[in-house]
């Protein structure tokens, strides 16, 4: 109870924090990119940048009280508040639109990716490049560089775990169309095979029953989980990278030349500090690294 | 000849029609991308065929305990007499309320809830939850199937096995039932075909069966090739079953012909 106490006063600071500080964000004017106002740029909707993710939206990536009318659970995209959220909305600013000019769509996964026109500019919802996916989709650059992590209950064998090969003998899960995956796959190679969920939700709900002993995701998905979802479970620890650094990229339709103009905005984001300072706002925390 | 002539000239460019407007869409190069990508379909079909295994042991296991289960609600719903109603009674209200709700909800109601009542010697497997849903679904269409091929013996068989001395339950176990079932093969077949197709629900649960590998492999790629290839699969086995299905009509029909001529 303490714990979700702690947790609970935590978020309220995080919250109060970054109120103030959007608002200061707000009157800091960025330099335009040329060549990449709105009004030259091909959108969905002109003069509007849409942009979609799924629904419902967890934390860190996404924050704010939910509102009724945006359709959106859990948190509320049009808040600012969350990395994902916080990072659009920079994306947006860089590019020149105001924060009434982006419009969220709830979009599921499967039609981010799915042929046809797309009803967004762009989307995230911390989806992984790998260049597969880029014959489908166009990506932008990083927007962050992700590490995948494994949830067990407390006081449970896999809890004393301290090395990816002590995992082979656990029963892991995974959300579906998650890297979290192909790292099991392919680096942990566990005995039994993963248990793969319809949704984040689905895998959280069979870890408190135990029909999991492992839920693999990224690294900081697992606060929300830890602190809200399951407070009985933690975080075994970070699953060290294999070969090339794993990244999260927005999703555009494939060739849609809005991606140049919003790799331009993401660069100038890190040049000038804000992915950092964002990342340590929404994301910090850590855990060990498993060897 | 002429008449087939014109059917096979008709065919022919209904058919090209068809593909011609599919082919000469502006979406077309990128929807046969997304879904007749070759090299896709050859990588992602070794995971699928291996995941449909999960399926097939799954639905035989299913089958089995589905014709005994069914059977027994079948028999249950068609006791006589006014003491044996509350038996009566369970059949029916055990076929109304799992023929009444989603087999998807169900499914999660047991995959999910049971275990998380956390009870010891309780099994959490996400196989045997799904098996079981599916069994309590499909036992109820199944028993319904197996109590209409039971009300299609004429009473007289019934009358005169009892006359004959039999009891009910003999009566039941040599004449009536016996008919019942081989009249019923073709739509008992027919709700295992469905059976078979829901299989791919417990992938909802976590199991990776041929269905949820597909769906990891369209989620991993970006590309919906794979989906065609579970769709093959399936078709692999329930065509078979249908043709299978309706031989076992035709040679019934025929032996029941012969039968009639020579009697």
């Amino acid at each position: 109870m303490r714990k979700v106490l702690t947790a609970v006063s935590v978020l309220t600071v995080l919250v109060a924090f970054v109120a103030a500080t959007t608002a200061t964000g707000a009157s800091r004017s960025a330099a335009a990119i040329p060549g990449c106002a709105p009004s030259s740029l091909d959108l969905v909707k002109s003069g509007q940048l849409t942009i979609g993710t799924d629904n419902p939206a967890f934390p860190p990536w996404w924050d704010g009280q939910e509102k009724k009318g945006t359709g959106f659970k859990t948190s509320n995209p049009y808040s600012g508040k969350g990395y994902e959220s916080a990072v659009a909305y920079a994306v947006a600013k860089r590019l020149g639109f105001k924060q009434s000019d982006v419009k969220w769509l709830a979009v599921p996964f499967t039609k981010s990716y799915a042929p046809g026109k797309k009803p967004f500019d762009f989307y995230l919802a911390q989806v992984s490049y790998k260049p597969v996916r880029a014959k489908a989709v166009s990506f932008s650059t990083s927007y962050y560089d992700v590490n995948q992590a494994v949830v067990g209950l407390k006081g449970k064998p896999i809890a004393k775990v301290r090395t990816v090969a002590g995992l082979k003998p656990f029963r892991l899960g995974v959300p579906i169309g998650t890297t979290s995956y192909d790292y099991i796959v392919n680096y942990i190679k566990p005995t039994s095979k993963p248990r793969v969920f319809d949704t984040l939700n689905d895998a959280v709900t069979a870890l408190k029953n135990g029909q999991i002993d492992g839920l693999v995701v990224d690294f900081p998905s697992t606060g929300y989980i830890t602190a809200v979802q399951v407070p009985t479970s933690t975080v075994v620890g970070r699953l060290p990278n294999q070969g090339k650094q794993e990244h999260f990229g927005l999703v555009l339709s494939k060739g849609n030349p809005l991606v140049g103009c919003v790799n331009k905005a993401l660069a100038a984001l890190h040049t000038d500090g804000t992915i950092k300072r964002l990342e340590a706002r929404w994301l910090a925390g850590s855990a060990p690294l498993l060897k | 000849m002429r008449t087939v002539a014109i059917a096979l000239t008709s065919t022919a460019v209904f058919f090209a029609a068809i593909v011609l407007v599919v082919v000469r869409s502006a979406g077309w190069p990128e929807v046969k991308q997304s879904f007749f990508n070759g090299a896709e379909f050859r990588s992602s079909f070794p995971g699928i065929a291996s995941g449909f295994l999960t399926n097939v042991k799954l639905f035989c296991i299913a089958e089995v305990v589905i014709l005994a289960f069914a059977l027994l609600i079948a028999v249950l719903r068609s006791t006589p007499g006014p003491v044996f109603f509350p038996l009566r009674l369970l059949a029916i209200l055990y076929a109304d309320f799992f023929r009444g709700i989603p087999t998807i909800l169900l499914i999660y109601i047991l995959g999910f809830g049971v275990p998380g009542l956390q009870l010891s010697g309780v099994p959490t497997s996400e196989f045997f939850w799904g098996t079981v849903a599916l069994v309590l679904v499909y036992s109820a269409y199944v028993s319904e199937v197996y109590r209409a091929g039971i009300e299609s013996v004429h009473a007289s068989q019934n009358a005169a096995a009892r006359s004959l001395g039999l009891t009910h339950g003999q009566s039941l176990r040599y004449v009536v039932v016996p008919q019942a079932v081989r009249r019923v093969i073709p739509p008992l077949l027919n709700d295992f075909i469905g059976l078979q197709k829901d299989t791919a629900l417990v992938a909802l649960l976590g199991l990776v069966e041929t269905f949820r590998q597909s769906q990891i492999d369209v989620a991993g790629d970006f590309n919906f090739t794979p989906y065609l290839a579970t769709a093959l699969m399936f078709l692999l086995i329930t065509i078979p079953m249908t043709r299978f299905t309706d031989w076992l009509i035709a040679r019934d029909r025929r032996r029941r012909q012969v039968g009639g001529v020579t009697a």
